[in-house]
């Protein structure tokens, strides 16, 4: 008789637990070594921003290295942490895709431009070429073999001579010089030093270009001999710039080259527009629900009612410190689950009224109402706990967001809605039993609505 | 009440739901699909000064900066202009933004901006297909190992799958019919409603199958037809109740509330799930009922109305 109360102390405690985690202001777990913070995380779709899906520009049938992705995947990152874009996601999608995510993101240009970079890059002896940025040279590293002339009036092609390429960069970063302008300063390798030292000292006031994949994109003086393996890059910079040099410089080279194959770009009054709309009618829903229930259903409805605010309160905590990216699509799929919950109370209290009205007790009612309409919410929740796992595969190994953002918060309603109905529901009723006299038939009869 | 005895006509029905939308697919060239499977570019601006140009002057603009098949939407909101055209790059699109602030002499803000290769939209079609599949040989294996309990498990699977597939159909019909008649277009968010009616029209599924599992190990005399009925006539208040609950009332509210593009969403999955407890009840037992009775043995010999 006891154990029902102790159950009831138990989910009262973990109430306590998932309302304080809901808590919009939550300040978040830190103590010893966690540290985290419980944000609701919204899906661009929601609060607007950038997807990009990038695949591996190579032919089909080529074998990709998981790890070269996965370093590819963090160079992007660092790209983009470098532009200063905030809270930028990569993520690796099947063997060939990377899926980038900017949240709160407008400018899409200069981020697209910069991770299509594929970034091989080189400090090439131009001479007396100072090239403006854009324009395509020849230089002799990885040249295609020039077997004829390229162009038809029989001239040979400049080929311009590389003399250090990205691999030969230790550190950049950018700085200012004694008169506040903005500068961009590089430390090289041993080999870089030697190279560039000699290269810097036989050539000073010739151009020394920065290439990448093949395209000029600073065309800096050589001022001084640069021996030291240490040298600042100049030129009406500012910071904004001087910043895409760096990047450019720092992140150069990734192992595998990249095409845009998808991009979305989601302006952040239309997110939030969704995101209201949405609310709104998921709280009108509620309240229809809960009115028809409680009318419908009586004292069960209440119980009911009581045990999805549990769900609820469960699955939305749930969402945080996993933590779970809220989309259009996964507010569908936690619609869906909500259903499977009510669904699970709705098929309990059908069943008590059958038993209560072929003449069962209310104590006995109760108890095969629970034994014969369990097989039916387990059998039923499973197989969407199934279809939800297969979607969830699909989603994330085709970068299909759509797919993967429905199908996680469909398998977490449904399981924590399981949770519920054997748990959750059970125990408010037997509780409720308690507080109530369960004698009286026909006044048992009217409160469960079996009338 | 008798409602599988009434069967032929319910399928009657839901062949008269199905069919009009599978001739518009099949004569109109398939599903009015969006640039999420097609490839190509979506751009939703808003033009600040409340009013958005003609469709005809975008589109002629789009043509002067040399994009052809440009199409155009309009939406509720008299400054929104959903256009449509192959993709483009980003460049691209701040210079069509560009032109159309000269042009039409306005501040344009780009509410969105959606830009799929074509591969990649036929790939995520094909894929989701697959996936489907795969789910849907899941749900019957599943499905088999639950009911071993009872005669045939296997056909419990497949019927509630065949159920599962005039449910999709039903959808789809609809969109076809949306998109005819209402420019619809079928989108990732319309493949989600696709995806949940899958997911709740299995679920439905079971839960009447399981009364006549449990039906059957307490009736074991009962001829089947009766017993199925029996079974059917003791969910249905939980069916119509739930139905109310889980969709009609959800999605209502989101019909009503959610805005033009929640608006397809929502009227998708309002039709799909309605079809989903529907099918439970008209399409999966009475297939059922069918397969354990071997009825197509008689088809051609009395009830020709029916083939």
């Amino acid at each position: 008789m006891k154990q029902r109360y102790v159950k009831l102390i138990l989910i009262l405690l973990l109430l306590a637990v998932v309302i304080w985690i809901d808590l919009p202001n939550n300040p978040g777990i830190h103590f010893g070594s966690i540290d985290r913070n419980l944000d609701t995380v919204l899906g661009l779709d929601l609060q607007g921003g950038l997807q990009v899906l990038l695949e591996a520009d190579l032919p089909a049938e080529t074998a990709i290295d998981p790890a070269d992705m996965q370093t590819a995947r963090q160079i992007l990152e660092n790209r983009s942490n470098g532009l200063g874009v905030s809270e930028v996601t990569f993520q690796v999608a099947g063997s060939n895709r990377i899926v980038g995510e900017f949240p709160g993101l407008e400018n899409t240009e200069e981020v697209i431009a910069v991770l299509k970079e594929t970034g091989q890059l080189e400090f090439v002896d131009t001479g007396d070429n100072f090239f403006t940025p854009g324009t395509e040279i020849i230089t002799d590293l990885n040249a295609p073999q020039l077997t004829q002339p390229a162009d038809l009036t029989g001239e040979v092609p400049v080929v311009y001579h590389t003399v250090i390429t990205g691999a030969n960069l230790k550190d950049v970063s950018v700085t200012q010089g004694q008169l506040g302008e903005i500068l961009v300063a590089f430390k090289l390798d041993p080999a870089g030093t030697k190279a560039f030292g000699n290269h810097t000292t036989n050539n000073v006031g010739k151009a020394l270009s920065i290439v990448l994949d093949k395209k000029v994109i600073s065309s800096p003086r050589i001022q001084t001999a640069i021996t030291g393996g240490e040298g600042t890059i100049s030129g009406n910079f500012t910071i904004e710039t001087a910043n895409n040099l760096a990047v450019q410089l720092r992140y150069g080279s990734l192992p595998i080259p990249f095409k845009v194959v998808e991009s979305r770009l989601v302006g952040p009054t239309l997110g939030i527009d969704s995101l209201n709309k949405s609310l709104i009618a998921g709280i009108a829903g509620l309240i229809i629900i809960t009115l028809f229930m409680v009318i419908y259903y009586r004292l069960p409805g209440v119980i009911a009612m009581l045990s999805i605010a549990t769900y609820g309160a469960i699955t939305l905590a749930l969402f945080k410190l996993i933590p779970v990216t809220l989309t259009l699509p996964g507010i569908a799929g936690l619609m869906l689950s909500t259903g499977g919950a009510l669904d699970a109370n709705i098929l309990i209290f059908e069943r008590l009224k059958e038993e209560l009205r072929s003449g069962r007790r209310l104590g006995q009612a109760v108890t095969l109402a629970w034994q014969r309409a369990w097989p039916s919410i387990r059998d039923s929740n499973l197989a969407t706990l199934i279809t939800s796992l297969i979607l969830f595969w699909f989603g994330s190994a085709f970068g299909a967001s759509t797919v993967k953002g429905f199908a996680v918060t469909l398998a977490i309603g449904v399981v924590v809605s399981l949770f519920c109905a054997i748990f959750v529901t059970r125990t408010y009723l037997d509780v409720a039993l308690q507080l109530i006299n369960t004698t009286d038939h026909d006044k048992n009869v009217k409160r469960f609505g079996a009338g | 009440m008798n409602i599988l005895g009434k069967r032929y006509i319910f399928f009657a029905i839901s062949l008269l739901a199905i069919i009009p939308g599978m001739i518009i697919l099949i004569t109109g060239g398939g599903l009015p699909l969006s640039i999420d499977f097609t490839g190509g570019s979506l751009l939703e601006v808003r033009f600040e000064s409340g009013s958005a140009p003609n469709t005809e002057e975008v589109i002629a603009l789009y043509n002067d900066l040399g994009y052809e098949d440009v199409q155009i939407k309009t939406t509720t909101d008299q400054n929104v202009l959903i256009i449509q055209s192959a993709k483009l790059e980003d460049e691209q699109q701040a210079e069509i933004v560009d032109a159309m602030e000269v042009e039409f002499e306005d501040t344009v803000t780009v509410l969105l901006f959606d830009n799929v290769s074509s591969a990649i939209g036929q790939e995520v079609t094909s894929r989701a297909f697959l996936a489907v599949a795969v789910a849907a040989l899941g749900v019957i294996l599943y499905m088999t190992f639950a009911f071993r309990g009872v005669e045939h498990a296997f056909r419990y699977g497949v019927c509630a799958i065949l159920a599962m597939i005039h449910d999709v159909l039903i959808v789809l019909s609809l969109s076809a019919i949306g998109g005819k008649l209402w420019g619809w277009q079928f989108d990732s968010l319309a493949l989600t409603a696709l995806l949940t009616v899958i997911g709740f029209s299995v679920q439905d599924k079971i839960v009447v199958f399981d009364r006549m599992r449990e039906n059957r190990n307490i009736y074991r005399k009962l001829d089947f037809e009766t017993l199925a009925n029996h079974s059917i006539i003791q969910t249905l208040g939980r069916s119509i109740n739930t139905q109310l609950m889980t969709s009609e009332f959800m999605l209502l509210a989101l019909a009503l509330f959610g805005g033009l593009t929640l608006r397809e969403f929502a009227i998708l999955l309002l039709v799909g799930m309605f079809s989903g407890t529907y099918s439970s009840i008209f399409i999966a037992a009475p297939i059922l009922v069918i397969w354990e009775k071997k009825e197509w043995k008689t088809w051609f010999k009395k009830n020709k109305a029916v083939a």
